[in-house]
């Protein structure tokens, strides 16, 4: 709230610093470059001299890179300043007062330093992430270009291991749950009618320790002694706990990207429970701001169980723990229990964000209310509640003791219910509508169908029978790849496209939106419908070879995936050459009645001229003087004006690119 | 223009859900998906399989139908600026959709638990063959027979099995898939699957949990044959095993606890 009520202080009178000294002493890259090399000597030397001492061989690479993985991240934060303002606080030095001077970002530079404007931070996430979707996306290809043919070809069974685990981990922890992170931290706080996120130092952080793990996941490539790390993104043990040295770079990665997500979820729930405008109580909260709810409580209960995962795991390693050592008393199987037990509730942190996404998107271009808004909201609860009972259901052939199998199953099928609601509503909503199919539409359509098919293998991946016979096959990588691809990153791609002016300010090009949706839509179901065929003839995952039974499909498979990725590249240029030269965006393009959209398109950097006042639902289409919200000076209107006249002309922000605040007015 | 013979849509999307459902259910029951079946537990698992896939082809049906219908019936006509119907929701609707689903999954649940207990059930004359993997190679130790450390499995056809899963190093994963179960083998316990092959012939183990470089080639053959053909298989393993490497893979010994 601090933020709400900042006041301007005079800037503090400092001697100006000259320009050198600023670029190597200020808070900024080149800073934070230094600082990691310093950290990388500090840890060398760390370990040496412990080393010595313990009268141990003192130059140990893996002990010396294991430290270094540990100790340069946090030299590079503070190098880049996410932690001069605590750190000033703490030598008692004057502090900066967060006043805002820092918000907002005037030239491509200011996204590449720490910035506290929820805005910035929202780009800076959803840009880093899809550029990590490209290089895990190239891993993808990579993959696919080995398993063309039968035999080997391009890469050998390492450094393919390593292709799968990176791609894996870079889609799920460096993708899809940080794109989510990012659409919400720009949009949110809009439409909540907030100034900010409630901790603006702490969202810095939290995108800062992003690019950390992903560089880190990515560069274990380079580790010359057994490549990048090759377990899976699982890394079962004990076969991560008898990796070479390319697993610490994913076990010490995943705690940089889990404490990103934890901090976040945080900021978030504080920021919605905290901060929403007067008047915005929960059952008038946009679904969006429901569905990061839900899931930033998923992810404050379930991220530490990972990060506890690969702690135990990094112990075993490096300290030699034996917590999975079977031999000397350790446990295998409690890995697994441990890890699924984030690892399943993750899948609906990846996938809850995009429900909410989706419900936006639908009522907008549908121009009609969500229907059954409420069991929406409570299904989303429901998947919560339910998602922490279904872990074991990962496990059904892995040996665990066998009772808990059925009551997993139930409760696996048990998801279904609230999920079908959610499809059914949505399918509702778009009944007697008024369906504008522009490009997040389409999506979004694509989203239900896609999902559809994953929801459904799901349930009979859910079947412990079935499950016995599919279970680590390609049915499951297809199943996996409907519920994240066409699940989670269509929804991406939904609320990319329909965020993107008001990010922006400026207009896709629909025509290239349109060309990016069908061929994305067709490429996926041509690259991943038939794994589920070559699951089912018994092809088993994860493997770099293959029998010559399964050529035919493998090769269509991997033609397809290669124009898949290839199409992407629409996406790319759309986006790129959209930002920089399309046409300026109206404040509300899609005469939407969510408040993001009553603000000027990019919205000002304080977000709202006078905090608004919520008077109604967020999706009241077609509904005669119904109203969000007022903002600044519309109050008296609203007294006086509700239920009066008829459609005044064009209900919607098309003509004028600057606030809209009138908008929100529905004159009926 | 107007149509003629403009329905409602509600038709529409009954017609186009049976329609669907009519193509998918012929698709998903006359493709060969599943190899064929080589284990008396096979057939019962096909068939919960097949049940569940028609059901799952309705319900796609249902939700294309009604998609396909709104896209069609509802899209928005050039120029129309106006909204849709505000509907916020129908009780009696959403009552009836969480309660129908909810059945079908107490159904689906209820089915498979069946299943579960029918192909995990323990058969009289149920023989024992300790099953040990070992990145990247499968040995099969046969107590009955005192042969140990065979790198091919030969099964006996008609005869209930109980395999007995050891791993010495990390997970694997015991997969035939024409006997349709897997279980991994764990390090540090037994865990045990239960087969019986019923159909002769030669198929192939593959290990079906990522355990390393060669997790891809992790294969074995397995043999069903009749008794005397095993008979002479067994005889000759323990007149080859004692000496020591006589096995195909005698090279790792199975830990037999």
């Amino acid at each position: 709230m601090s933020t709400a009520t900042a006041t301007f202080e005079p800037p503090t009178m400092k001697k100006p610093r000259s320009r050198a000294r600023q670029l190597l002493l200020g808070p900024n890259l080149l800073r934070g470059a230094w600082m990691t090399v310093a950290g990388a000597v500090f840890a060398f030397a760390l370990v040496v001299v412990v080393r010595a001492v313990q009268g141990f061989h003192v130059l140990d690479g893996d002990a010396i890179v294991t430290v270094i993985l540990i100790a340069a991240p946090l030299f590079f934060l503070v190098g880049i300043g996410g932690f001069d303002y605590w750190g000033k606080w703490m030598i008692g030095a004057p502090t900066e007062p967060e006043d805002h001077s820092g918000h907002g970002a005037r030239s491509w530079k200011d996204y590449f330093r720490v910035n506290t404007d929820h805005k910035v931070i929202g780009i800076q996430y959803t840009v880093t992430a899809f550029f990590f979707f490209c290089v895990g996306g190239l891993l993808a290809e990579m993959m696919r270009a080995e398993l063309a043919q039968p035999g080997q070809q391009l890469v050998d069974s390492n450094t393919f291991n390593g292709l799968f685990s990176v791609h894996a981990s870079l889609m799920i922890f460096l993708v899809i749950i940080p794109i989510f992170a990012g659409l919400a931290n720009f949009v949110i706080p809009l439409m909540i009618g907030a100034p900010d996120m409630a901790f603006p130092r702490l969202n810095a952080l939290s995108y800062w320790l992003l690019p950390v793990a992903g560089i880190m996941m990515t560069a274990s490539f380079i580790v010359p002694d057994g490549g990048a790390f090759n377990t899976g993104w699982t890394a079962y043990a004990p076969l991560s706990t008898d990796a070479p040295l390319g697993q610490n770079f994913f076990t010490i990665g995943v705690q940089f990207a889990g404490t990103s997500s934890i901090m976040t979820a945080l900021n978030f729930l504080v920021t919605i429970i905290t901060m929403r405008a007067p008047g915005m109580t929960f059952w008038r909260m946009p679904l969006l701001v429901w569905a990061n709810f839900t899931t930033s409580l998923l992810v404050v209960i379930a991220t530490p169980f990972v990060a506890g995962s690969q702690f135990l795991v990094l112990l075993d390693r490096a300290l030699h723990a034996r917590f999975f050592q079977s031999i000397y008393g350790g446990d295998v199987i409690s890995y697994q229990h441990i890890f699924w037990f984030y690892s399943h509730p993750a899948v609906y942190i990846m996938m809850l964000p995009g429900f909410g996404i989706i419900s936006e998107v639908i009522s907008a271009k549908s121009r009609k209310p969500i229907f059954g808004y409420r069991m929406m909201a409570l299904s989303l609860l429901a998947i919560l509640v339910l998602g922490f009972t279904v872990w074991a259901h990962h496990m059904f052939v892995s040996g665990m003791f066998g009772w808990l199998r059925v009551p997993m199953m139930i409760t696996t099928m048990a998801i279904a219910v609230p999920t079908g609601i959610k499809i059914l509503s949505w399918l509702a909503t778009l009944w007697r509508g008024v369906l504008e199919l522009s490009t997040p539409m389409l999506f979004a359509l694509g989203f239900i169908t896609m999902f559809t098919l994953g929801g459904i293998s799901g349930i009979m991946l859910a079947a412990i029978p079935v499950d016995i016979y599919t279970s680590d096959s390609y049915f499951v990588v297809a199943h996996i790849h409907y519920v994240l691809f066409g699940g989670s990153i269509f929804t991406v791609f939904a609320g990319v496209y329909y965020w993107f002016p008001k990010m922006t300010g400026r207009m896709y090009d629909e025509r290239l939106g349109l060309i990016h949706f069908w061929t994305t839509f067709i490429g996926f179901n041509t690259t991943f419908g038939p794994m589920h065929w070559l699951g089912l003839e018994g092809m088993p995952r994860r493997v770099a070879d293959y029998a010559d039974k399964f050529a035919g499909w493998n090769l269509f498979v991997s033609i397809s995936a290669a124009l898949f990725g290839l199409v992407q590249l629409v996406f790319f240029y759309n986006m790129i050459v959209s930002w920089k030269w399309g046409p300026r965006a109206p404040g509300n393009p899609w005469r939407a009645k969510t408040l993001e959209w009553q603000v000027s398109s990019p919205p000002p950097i304080f977000n709202f001229d006078e905090i608004p006042q919520v008077v109604g639902g967020p999706y009241e289409y077609g509904v005669p003087g119904a109203v969000h919200a007022v903002l600044n000076g519309d109050r008296e209107k609203v007294a006086v004006g509700a239920g009066d006249g008829h459609h005044a002309g064009a209900a919607g922000g098309n003509g004028h690119a600057g606030g809209g605040h009138d908008d929100t007015v529905r004159r009926e | 223009v107007r149509h003629p013979f403009r329905r409602h849509p509600i038709i529409e999307v009954i017609a186009i859900t049976i329609a669907l459902t009519a193509v998918g259910t012929v698709v998903v029951l006359n493709v060969p998906w599943l190899p064929e079946e080589a284990s008396s537990q096979a057939g019962e698992m096909d068939t919960l399989y097949d049940v569940l896939a028609v059901a799952s082809v309705f319900v796609f049906s249902l939700v294309m139908g009604i998609l396909i219908v709104s896209v069609l019936r509802f899209r928005r006509r050039y120029g129309d600026e106006g909204d849709g119907v505000p509907i916020h929701g129908h009780t009696g609707l959403e009552v009836v959709w969480t309660t129908i689903p909810a059945i079908i999954v107490t159904g689906a649940a209820i089915y498979s638990g069946v299943v579960l207990a029918d192909i995990e059930e323990s058969k009289p004359a149920t023989k024992t063959i300790d099953v040990t993997a070992q990145q990247f190679a499968w040995t099969f130790g046969y107590r009955g027979e005192g042969v140990k450390g065979a790198g091919e499995l030969h099964l006996v056809e008609d005869t209930p099995y109980l395999f007995k899963l050891h791993a010495k190093d990390v997970l694997h994963s015991f997969w035939v898939p024409e006997f349709r179960l897997k279980k991994d083998a764990v390090p540090g316990m037994t865990t045990s699957v239960r087969v019986k092959p019923t159909r002769l012939g030669t198929y192939t183990l593959v290990c079906a949990e990522l355990c390393g470089l060669g997790h891809s080639t992790m294969r074995a053959t397995v043999r069903v044959e009749d008794q005397a053909t095993f008979d002479r298989w067994a005889q000759a393993q323990q007149k080859a095993a004692p000496a020591g490497g006589g096995g195909q893979q005698g090279a790792a010994a199975p830990t037999l606890k």
